[in-house]
């Protein structure tokens, strides 16, 4: 299982990338860190989602 | 006044108003830009949602600066992943810290704000700290590498003013930094006031949010900060703390 935003999905073993293409997310405005760590958006076809991952999938909001 | 520029991390401004996005609308974002001058809009990030297809950067013109805070943080470890997220969503360097323990005031947490600070100028960020107004925090996150100290004035959204006034005026006495007013600032007047003692900015939200008429208390922000920014640049009259002095001539009168 990886942990998207709080959610467990069964997507271990595929790529940012694949996984962002069964969303409808707005990739021009989101930001994604797995592990802690950002992950640049050129990265997203060669960062592999293994089991017990943790990411994050971001994007601004209104805010003081 | 055409050469008083507000100067954060090398970069200028003409505007000494920045604007908090947190209750945000249109109507809010148009007033602010157009009616207070506003350069500089706050935003926060927060998890993604695939639902709400409005985003707020679509409401933003180009040229408007973006301040990204770490709102939601509660350390110094959590604003650092913030501010390297926003850095990521791709809108600058810019990051106001904003690290909260505490929900029910709301109060920043000056220690791991320093922390904060630190790795963040380290990593090249134009880092704006959202502090509690204590002198020596102050001189520690100008050793951290911040770029402006932004001392609260009273709690967030409160639009109770000037609380911490004294000590507001220690940092500016005190610190080479812009300091810039933000929390609590409830009305034209009080941002008049922060201005004239010599406050380099002043940021709002819920003063402009919560108006009666928006576009009309945006355009009545401009004014009080201008009038407060020229004040403090002109240099205050002198207070007396005790008796009168004459203002009229002592000789010539009609008597005697």
């Amino acid at each position: 299982m990886v942990k998207i935003n709080g959610e467990n999905l069964d997507i271990a073993g595929k790529t940012i990338a694949e996984y962002l293409l069964t969303t409808s997310y707005d990739a021009k405005r989101i930001a994604v860190e797995c592990n802690g760590a950002v992950i640049p958006k050129t990265q997203y076809g060669k960062t592999v989602l293994a089991d017990g991952d943790s990411v994050e999938i971001v994007s601004f909001v209104g805010g003081g | 006044m055409n050469n008083d520029k507000l100067i954060i991390g090398g970069h200028e401004f003409d505007s000494r108003f920045i604007l908090g996005s947190g209750k945000y609308s249109l109507n809010l974002i148009e007033a602010a830009i157009k009616d207070a001058g506003a350069q500089i809009i706050t935003l926060a990030v927060r998890r993604a949602n695939t639902k709400d297809r409005e985003n707020i950067l679509d409401f933003i013109p180009k040229g408007i600066t973006l301040l990204p805070n770490t709102s939601g943080a509660r350390n110094a470890e959590e604003a650092v992943r913030i501010a390297r997220l926003a850095r990521e969503l791709g809108c600058g360097d810019f990051v106001k810290i904003e690290i909260m323990r505490d929900s029910k005031y709301l109060l920043p947490d000056n220690q791991e704000t320093v922390r904060a600070t630190e790795i963040l100028a380290k990593e090249g960020f134009v880092v704006m700290p959202y502090m509690y107004p204590d002198l020596n925090t102050a001189r520690d996150l100008v050793t951290a590498g911040a770029a402006a100290i932004m001392p609260l004035a009273s709690p967030i959204g409160s639009n109770r003013g000037l609380a911490t006034k004294d000590f507001i005026q220690i940092l500016i006495d005190e610190i080479a930094l812009p300091i810039i007013v933000d929390a609590g600032i409830g009305k034209p007047s009080q941002a008049c006031e922060a201005m004239e003692m010599g406050a380099a900015a002043i940021m709002a939200n819920t003063a402009l949010a919560t108006a009666g008429n928006l576009p009309m208390m945006a355009a009545a922000f401009r004014g009080a900060i201008e009038a407060g920014r020229k004040a403090y640049l002109a240099g205050l009259g002198r207070v007396l703390t005790r008796g009168a002095s004459a203002s009229d001539p002592l000789t010539g009168f009609l008597r005697d």
